[in-house]
């Protein structure tokens, strides 16, 4: 497990180092107001987001699955959330807004789970549903317009501090709820299983369907509480833009951080790796400053490399030719 | 047979290291033109990774392999094969998504103007098969097909190139008895023409029907090599395991001591299923090993999935204690003391990426739920008492079970149920595809068992083997139970017969 770890986290160590190279006050960390700033804060901050829903989508994974739709599910949060404050100020409402969209959430992850589990549709195409149907919802919620709230309990949750951003906090905290609900209970050893050998698991008693039903419910809700970060960082929901494109760089995510999308084993620290790998190269762009024309293909190359270096092929070709060299 | 002709295969000095195990230490091979040479030993021996080492799927480590004359080091099964070594494994590796031609030809499909020509795919692999006396729809899906015909398309691509080594890994294991001779049958005419036959079989009679000469491996080491007309089978026995056949008949012994009596612990009524098992009346009582015996395809894995409850019964009910039991999946039947190790060790038993570890406790944790997790030193004395008690190897906690040889998975499935301390086991072809010793350490497990009290339901097309461990035996034929005969002045050719015979009366004896 450790050599698995080994190569996302050179791959980060690296880019961190390209970045110090190329702006020498990257590292540095200062407090201002009790409020730490700095280039590796930036670096938390902006990728608590994607951080939350790889651990959603760690999960799924592990149990065979995959799930499209939290990227439409972060836009549902945000709109629900930013619909209901509407023009108040006030911390109930905001607190309100966001359960309502949370239990939302929840319920749109008991569909998903409902497609899979209950129906066994398989899980690209269950959540595909919810992938394209999910931002016609939020748009209905906030009728094709950008929602803009002004509320202060509200922005604290993705531009607040508490000497470190909050969102860097949340994230902290679900990370740890979720390696102690998985490591220190039975439940990551029954998710690797189902999604290992289902059927295997169905006959040794394993409660496969609600296993499966819950890592649904589970990414779903890291989705929404996302959402709520992206929406509240601008205080605006954008029900076509909000979390864009965010389901594949979770999935990135997760397969960088060395779990296999065909399920069985997975790790939550690969996970957290490979969030911080991606976020790293998108702020590594904006620091070297790579041409806005060549950023797409610039971390395309970067994520082939460190996808290759991963691969057991890729691997044993390398440590052939040692042993060639060897011999 | 005279050693005139030289080798085909000649291996030297082949070793071979996993993590953690010596798989193979210096073992030598040869394999002549024009015999049918067995590949004899335990679980564990060596037999498939010897076998993978000729096919290219493992590098030795040191050793060299000589094939017609000339040293190779083949990198892939598919060089092997390019080089005329055909390959038929132990479990069917075959796509169960593709048509039986597309199966067949896979790989080296006719083409036409830059495509496929399926007309010709199908008519060559129709010819291939008829070759092999198959009659089936070349162009309908494997699915479609029972485990034993999808292992003769197995073999029906093997054979479809032109190969002058030809690697039969347990190619009988899901066979029944005519299947077995029409196999042997194919085997012989190949040999006639020159094939060099690598066969690996536990069972002792196909071996000795079969084979020309034998080559004894034991802990990855080579015992010896010999004719099979020299070597009788207590003496083969002996070079696989060091032991004699006593063993086995302390077991029927014990069967013979028992007399199980009281109420009756599990009780069928009219269990039925449409299309998998008609209604059938069954009896088990605690201490009582019941076995099960009929031909493949006879409704015994269909009768210990109602047991179970794998598959919902639409007919009839089940009690236990006396007291109806509504089996809603294999939770409710786990709750009620049931545990079901299934035939299909690999699709339906373990959980091959997991540890031994993870894989022992499973069924327990599965029951007590997620929240209650077993402490680690819970788990860790478990573990070791049953590799120790089972004799599990590699006796490492953490290995994978992928990794592990057919009779030790098969020891970690037995094990975790044992866990769970059942009250009535179902084992379902727990003795096939492994080797004399571990077969005689899971027979005597069961004597054990049913003497401490474990109501056991055994199946196993080895008739042998049931009648020598049931108290009783139920016939099946046909999806339908036929017969209950008393196990203790039963032969197995009074099984046979009523198996065979269309016209045997319905006999009950209790």
């Amino acid at each position: 497990m450790k050599n698995r770890l080994l190569w996302p986290l050179l791959a980060l160590v690296a880019l961190l180092l390209l970045n110090l190279a190329v702006t020498p006050s990257f590292f540095a960390l200062r407090m201002q107001d009790g409020h730490l700033y700095g280039g590796l804060v930036d670096v938390l901050k902006n990728g608590a987001p994607t951080l939350l829903i790889a651990l959603g989508m760690t999960l799924v994974i592990a149990t065979r699955g995959i799930d499209l739709s939290v990227g439409a599910v972060a836009a549902i949060a945000g709109a629900v959330t930013c619909v209901h404050i509407g023009t108040s100020g006030s911390a109930g409402t905001a607190f309100a807004g966001m359960a309502i969209a949370l239990v939302l959430c929840a319920v749109l992850g008991l569909w998903n789970g409902f497609l899979v589990a209950g129906l066994g549709i398989q899980p690209i195409i269950a959540t595909l549903v919810l992938m394209t149907a999910g931002r016609g919802v939020a748009m209905l919620v906030t009728e094709g317009q950008i929602v803009t709230v002004n509320n202060t309990a509200y922005r604290q949750v993705g531009a607040g501090f508490v000497v470190l951003p909050i969102s860097i906090l949340i994230a902290l905290l679900v990370l740890g709820l979720v390696a102690f609900a998985t490591r220190r209970t039975a439940l990551g050893m029954l998710i690797e299983a189902v999604g290992v050998n289902p059927e295997a698991s169905r006959l040794a008693g394993v409660r496969s369907r609600t296993i499966i039903w819950t890592v649904y419910v589970f990414a779903a809700v890291c989705a929404g509480i996302a959402g709520l970060m992206i929406s509240s960082n601008v205080s605006a929901a954008d029900a076509n833009n909000a979390g864009l494109w965010i389901e594949m760089d979770a999935i990135l995510a997760v397969v960088i951080g060395g779990t296999s999308l065909a399920g069985g084993r997975y790790s939550l620290t690969g996970t957290l790796l490979g969030a911080l790998i991606i976020q790293t190269l998108t702020t590594t762009v904006y620091t070297i400053g790579v041409a806005p024309e060549v950023t797409l293909v610039f971390k395309a190359v970067v994520v082939i490399v460190v996808c290759l270096v991963q691969a057991p092929k890729a691997r044993a070709a390398l440590s052939f030719r040692k042993v060639a060299v060897s011999s | 047979m005279t050693e005139s002709p030289p080798p085909v295969v000649e291996m030297r000095g082949i070793s071979l290291a996993f993590p953690g195990v010596k798989a193979l230490q210096d073992v030598d091979f040869r394999l002549f033109p024009g015999e049918v040479h067995a590949l004899m030993g335990e679980n564990g021996a060596g037999k498939s990774t010897l076998i993978k080492t000729l096919t290219g799927v493992h590098r030795p480590d040191a050793g060299e392999v000589v094939l017609a004359g000339e040293n190779v080091a083949f990198s892939s099964p598919g060089e092997a094969q390019h080089a005329g070594i055909s390959t038929v494994y132990q479990e069917v590796n075959l796509c169960a998504n593709l048509t039986v031609a597309e199966n067949i030809l896979l790989g080296r499909e006719p083409r036409r103007l830059g495509g496929i020509d399926f007309p010709a795919m199908r008519r060559r692999a129709a010819e291939v098969l008829a070759r092999i006396g198959v009659h089936i729809d070349p162009a309908s899906s494997l699915s479609e097909h029972p485990i034993a015909v999808q292992q003769l398309v197995a073999i029906a691509r093997a054979i479809a190139v032109d190969c002058s080594v030809l690697v039969l890994d347990e190619p009988t294991s899901s066979l029944d008895a005519g299947e077995v001779a029409e196999l042997f049958r194919i085997m012989r005419v190949l040999r006639d023409e020159g094939v060099a036959i690598l066969f690996v079989s536990h069972f002792l009679d196909q071996v000795y029907e079969i084979s020309d000469r034998m080559t004894v491996l034991r802990n990855g080491a080579l015992v010896g090599e010999h004719l099979t007309a020299d070597v009788d089978r207590r003496s083969l026995i002996a070079q696989m395991i060091g032991r004699d056949l006593g063993t086995l008949e302390a077991i029927e012994d014990a069967a013979e001591k028992r007399k199980p009596g009281g109420p009756a612990l599990v009780q069928a009524e009219g269990l039925g299923k449409r299309g998998a098992i008609e209604p059938f009346d069954l009896d088990i009582r605690a201490g009582e090993v019941v076995g099960l015996a009929g031909l493949l395809g006879s409704g015994r894995t269909e009768l210990a999935r109602l047991l179970f409850g794998a598959d919902r019964a639409d007919s009839g009910r089940l009690l236990v204690d006396g007291t109806p039991l509504r089996l809603r999946g294999p939770r409710s039947a786990i709750a009620a003391g049931i545990a079901f190790s299934s035939e299909d060790r690999k699709g339906e038993g373990l959980v091959a990426d997991l540890s031994i570890r993870d894989n022992l406790v499973l069924a327990m944790q599965a029951a007590r739920g997620w929240t209650r997790p077993l402490s680690r030193r819970t788990k860790d004395q478990l573990v070791e008492k049953y590799l120790k008690a089972l004799d599990i190897r590699p006796a490492n906690p953490d290995a994978l079970v992928r990794t592990l040889s057919g009779g030790n998975q098969q020891k970690v499935l037995l094990a975790r149920w044992l866990v769970t301390e059942p009250r009535l086991l179902i084992l379902d072809e727990p003795t096939r595809g492994i080797d004399v010793g571990a077969k005689a350490q899971i027979q005597q497990l069961v004597t054990t068992l049913a003497a401490e009290g474990t109501a056991i339901l055994f199946i196993s097309a080895e008739l042998e083997e049931v009648v020598r461990i049931a108290d009783r035996i139920v016939v099946l034929r046909d999806r339908r139970k036929i017969a209950e005969l008393d196990g203790s002045v039963t032969g197995v050719d009074e099984v046979v017969e009523l198996i065979a015979g269309g016209a045997a009366p319905e006999k009950v004896v209790s």
